[in-house]
């Protein structure tokens, strides 16, 4: 085991793990943070969405060792300092962003890290930035009017058949 | 995943030093080799991270204007950098945002999946592969599926891209995997045009050179056009069977011809 140190949602942590040990497995197992969900584990579906040093990575697909250092963001590190809800996090609810829930994770994380670079993206663009983000349950409409209206834009326009 | 030693060395020469045991493995993004470890298909003692190399990282122009990319720069970097349109919008529609962010130039070119997108960029360009020991010409370079000119523990540092007059990238997804069904990229440079096609051929990428030869005469779709479909050892799969993909072969050409720029 070798001891790895990162910052997670603004705090620093550490840890023993095994070379094999991914980042999904040391949020959720090393330091039960389970909010990040692993679906396929095989980087398919993009539940397990989380960023590292800002970017979007799938953490099922990262080796905990080889962030070292790095700064990680989660999803339980997207709600106001105030324990409400964050604006995606709360377009996601006031759309019907989800039905089960267990995509919403990588969703919103992918959601966050695409409106960084494009703050007010086309649909069209919204849809092709979840290319890695599967859900099950709804098809996408929702989740893509949750994340237009989280950009600040008009989703009366969206596709909704 | 069988467990293994990790190691990240900051240098090329630490990480040719910790790959020469016969036991260690080279990763890249791992956005390939990490699913193929989880699955058991592939395993190691040592896997030697190469993505704190900071001499491998980031993208410039050189004064021969080539374009010069650091083994372990990432799709993304390559998708964002101006330098060469075809290049990076290639390099942007490699599998998904997060899978990007991740996966890097070397780790691709290393593999060579038969499938991938990267080396038609490589081929078509007439790129030269650099080393930790040599560099490699893109045509000597790629030597069939998952097969490629690097030693055992030889480690792509940069690839350099000569830079076209216009390219185009035309990649027909498979829609499960997003990989390309058949995928062509056409370059025209002042001297001739260069065409290479992925996920078609059981050979991996290949130049077509009855399309080169007529490109270079009369660089236009209709050219393509009058072409038979390209021959050779097509792959054939539940995905499509092999005159499909040589159908294809010739359909993503002039595609790609006729959105050049």
């Amino acid at each position: 085991m070798t001891q790895v140190t990162m910052t997670v949602n603004g705090k620093a942590v550490s840890g023993d793990v095994e070379g094999r040990t991914l980042l999904s497995d040391f949020l959720r197992d090393g330091l039960r943070m389970t909010g990040t969900h692993v679906g396929c584990d095989t980087s398919q579906c993009g539940a397990c969405v989380v960023h590292v040093n800002g970017e979007a990575v799938k953490s099922c697909t990262a080796l905990a060792l080889d962030l070292e250092g790095a700064e990680v963001r989660t999803i339980e590190g997207m709600a106001n300092a105030d324990g409400s809800l964050g604006t995606i996090q709360q377009a996601f609810q006031d759309y019907h962003g989800l039905q089960c829930g267990f995509c919403t994770p990588g969703m919103v994380m992918s959601a966050a890290a695409l409106l960084k670079d494009n703050p007010t993206p086309t649909e069209q663009e919204v849809r092709e930035y979840l290319e890695g983000n599967i859900c099950r349950c709804t098809g996408y409409h929702n989740i893509v009017k949750a994340i237009m209206a989280a950009s600040g834009q008009d989703v009366a326009a969206v596709a909704a058949e | 995943m069988y467990n293994f030693e990790f190691s990240k060395p900051s240098t090329i020469a630490d990480a040719v030093a910790a790959l020469s045991s016969d036991e260690a493995q080279a990763l890249g993004g791992g956005q390939t080799l990490l699913p193929t470890m989880k699955q058991r298909l592939a395993q190691t003692d040592m896997l030697v991270s190469l993505t704190g190399i900071g001499e491998m990282q980031g993208i410039c122009v050189g004064d021969d204007g080539e374009l010069c990319i650091g083994g372990a720069t990432t799709h993304a970097a390559v998708a964002a950098d101006g330098n060469y349109p075809g290049l990076a919008s290639l390099a942007g529609r490699i599998g998904d945002p997060a899978v990007r962010n991740r996966g890097t130039i070397g780790g691709s070119l290393a593999n060579n999946d038969p499938s991938a997108c990267y080396p038609a960029a490589a081929l078509a360009s007439g790129a030269t592969i650099k080393t930790n020991a040599r560099d490699i010409a893109a045509d000597d370079y790629f030597q069939g599926m998952f097969d490629t000119a690097l030693e055992d523990g030889e480690i792509i540092t940069e690839v350099r891209f000569p830079i076209p007059e216009v390219s185009n990238y035309q990649k027909f997804v498979q829609p499960a995997s997003r990989f390309a069904l058949v995928g062509v990229f056409v370059a025209k440079f002042a001297d001739g045009v260069r065409v290479a096609v992925t996920g078609a051929s059981s050979d991996g990428v290949f130049r077509w050179a009855e399309a080169e030869a007529a490109l270079a005469a009369d660089f236009s779709k209709a050219a393509v056009d009058a072409l038979a479909v390209p021959s050779g050892d097509m792959i054939s799969d539940l995905h499509g069977t092999a005159d499909y993909r040589a159908h294809l072969a010739k359909v993503m050409t002039g595609r790609a011809v006729a959105a050049a720029s």
